[in-house]
């Protein structure tokens, strides 16, 4: 597979951002756990949950993951080598920093924590330093997110409908961001592995 | 669009601070952004700018406005846990004291305020307390004062309770209308609802518990580190503090003034 990053991008992300919906925790789990221990790029994921905490996904995706991985703190700083789950009933935002903010406002697209509330304030607060990947889901959430994410000049890829388990999220992904990179669960983990890989040694050109 | 937002945002903020002397310059960040561009689509503004200029003429839009900044949205008994360890742990504590003194500061339409004072009444507290329940939302303090929830919350309100321990039926406590539960208006015998800012007032009283759960984390860390002082200064010795369950003084600088009374909780004894 040749590179996934296109030449434009001079400077690797400061967070990278995952959300999905239902079907999500088998593609991030399949991604988690590819990645060395030595991951520096703190990840961020959002996964549509049942309300109650203490919410059972850290123990779902935390089995094959080597990264440290848990539910972020209010202004809690972004730290290399760790996954963040958005925590159950909360909505999981990115300030300056960078660092996490959580918020108890309305459900947005029926969800709390919601895709676009994070995908948003990454947009705004890391602008190109974010990249950001929408996978399988029933819901259109994350879609708007994600186009903020592109505009502000951040990197974005989706799971290729006909390889998720629900089509309707990355439908709207991609219906919103046409020229995104449409991948398979395994070519999203290479994704990801290649953003950080390539942060880790700059290419020619960089700064 | 967002590089003229961001000059924009701190214009406004003074202003409002000027005119009406609210203080919403130290909240954080992004949920800031969040509400205000909701308010802009709410007002139909184009822009930070014509939405200040109808703040600073129309005091309508400055109420309207407040909803928007202020408004959080709690359920009763939101996290039965934390209501359940209150309960077991820190009542016994309170039970020790002739009469009681507790402080809930930004609480919204009051869904919290009646959970405690459901709890109080079933430990048998709640006739020896005052409870003060604040928010700088005059609208929110009409509602949490009304004590009358739509009904179809109350079904999740009712589970919530009986994991949190309830002793009987949440119905006990409501009357049931046409689409709404007027709670029992003998739970607020003991509160006092009144207007009180975390940004921009000071200690009122000598509580041994506060509980504001979900409310730092509006503000940035300066003022966090403000109410948390303030709380400090209202606590009675080993007097408690109740954070939202994602919330930590770790951060703070009056960290070193509280210890952990229960971690998982988020439930701190001031030293």
């Amino acid at each position: 597979m040749g590179s996934l990053i296109p030449a434009s991008q001079t400077q690797g992300p400061q967070a990278i951002l995952v959300g999905g919906s239902a079907g999500a925790s088998e593609v991030v789990s399949l991604v988690l756990g590819a990645l060395p221990a030595d991951f520096a790029t703190p990840i961020v994921v959002v996964i549509h949950l049942p309300r109650h905490r203490p919410s059972a996904l850290a123990g779902a995706l935390g089995g094959k993951c080597r990264l440290a991985l848990r539910e972020p703190l209010d202004k809690e700083p972004l730290a290399p080598a760790t996954v963040y789950l958005a925590p159950p009933d909360y909505h999981l935002l990115i300030d300056p920093g960078p660092s996490f903010a959580l918020s108890v406002d309305a459900p947005v697209n029926f969800s709390r924590p919601s895709i676009d509330v994070l995908f948003r304030s990454a947009a705004h607060v890391l602008g190109p330093g974010c990249a950001g990947v929408l996978v399988s889901g029933a819901s259109p959430d994350g879609a708007h997110g994600l186009r903020a994410i592109q505009q502000a000049g951040g990197l974005v890829a989706i799971q290729d409908p006909n390889d998720a388990a629900q089509a309707a999220m990355p439908e709207a992904a991609r219906a919103l961001c046409p020229d995104a990179p449409i991948l398979s669960a395994q070519g999203i983990s290479q994704w990801v592995q290649q953003l950080s890989a390539w942060q880790t040694s700059p290419r020619r050109g960089a700064i | 669009m967002s590089g003229e937002f961001d000059i924009e945002l701190p214009l406004l903020l003074e202003a409002i601070h000027r005119k009406y002397s609210y203080d919403f310059r130290s909240y954080a960040i992004s949920s800031l952004r969040r509400r205000l561009e909701q308010a802009l689509e709410h007002f139909g503004c184009r822009s930070l700018s014509a939405l200040q200029e109808r703040v600073l003429r129309e005091p309508e839009v400055m109420r309207g406005l407040l909803a928007h900044l202020t408004v959080q949205v709690s359920e009763m008994f939101r996290d039965p846990s934390f209501y359940l360890v209150l309960r077991q742990q820190v009542v016994p504590y309170l039970r020790t004291y002739p009469s009681l003194k507790l402080w809930i500061p930004g609480c919204a339409t009051g869904e919290e305020v009646y959970s405690l004072a459901i709890l109080l009444r079933e430990e048998g507290l709640l006739d020896r307390s005052i409870i003060y329940a604040t928010d700088i939302n005059p609208e929110a303090l009409r509602k949490a004062e009304a004590g009358i929830y739509e009904l179809d919350r109350i079904a999740d309100f009712s589970k919530a309770y009986c994991e949190a321990g309830g002793r009987g039926s949440l119905s006990d406590y409501y009357t049931a209308g046409y689409n709404a539960a007027v709670f029992d208006k003998s739970l607020r015998q003991g509160v006092l609802f009144s207007d009180h800012s975390l940004a921009t007032d000071s200690v009122f009283a000598e509580v041994q518990l506060v509980t504001c759960r979900n409310v730092l984390i509006y503000f940035d860390r300066v003022l966090q580190d403000r109410a948390v002082a303030l709380f400090r200064d209202s606590l009675c010795r080993k007097g408690f503090l109740a954070l939202g369950a994602q919330e930590t003084l770790a951060f703070s600088i009056h960290a070193a003034e509280f210890s952990e009374f229960v971690r998982e909780e988020k439930i701190y004894q001031r030293r």
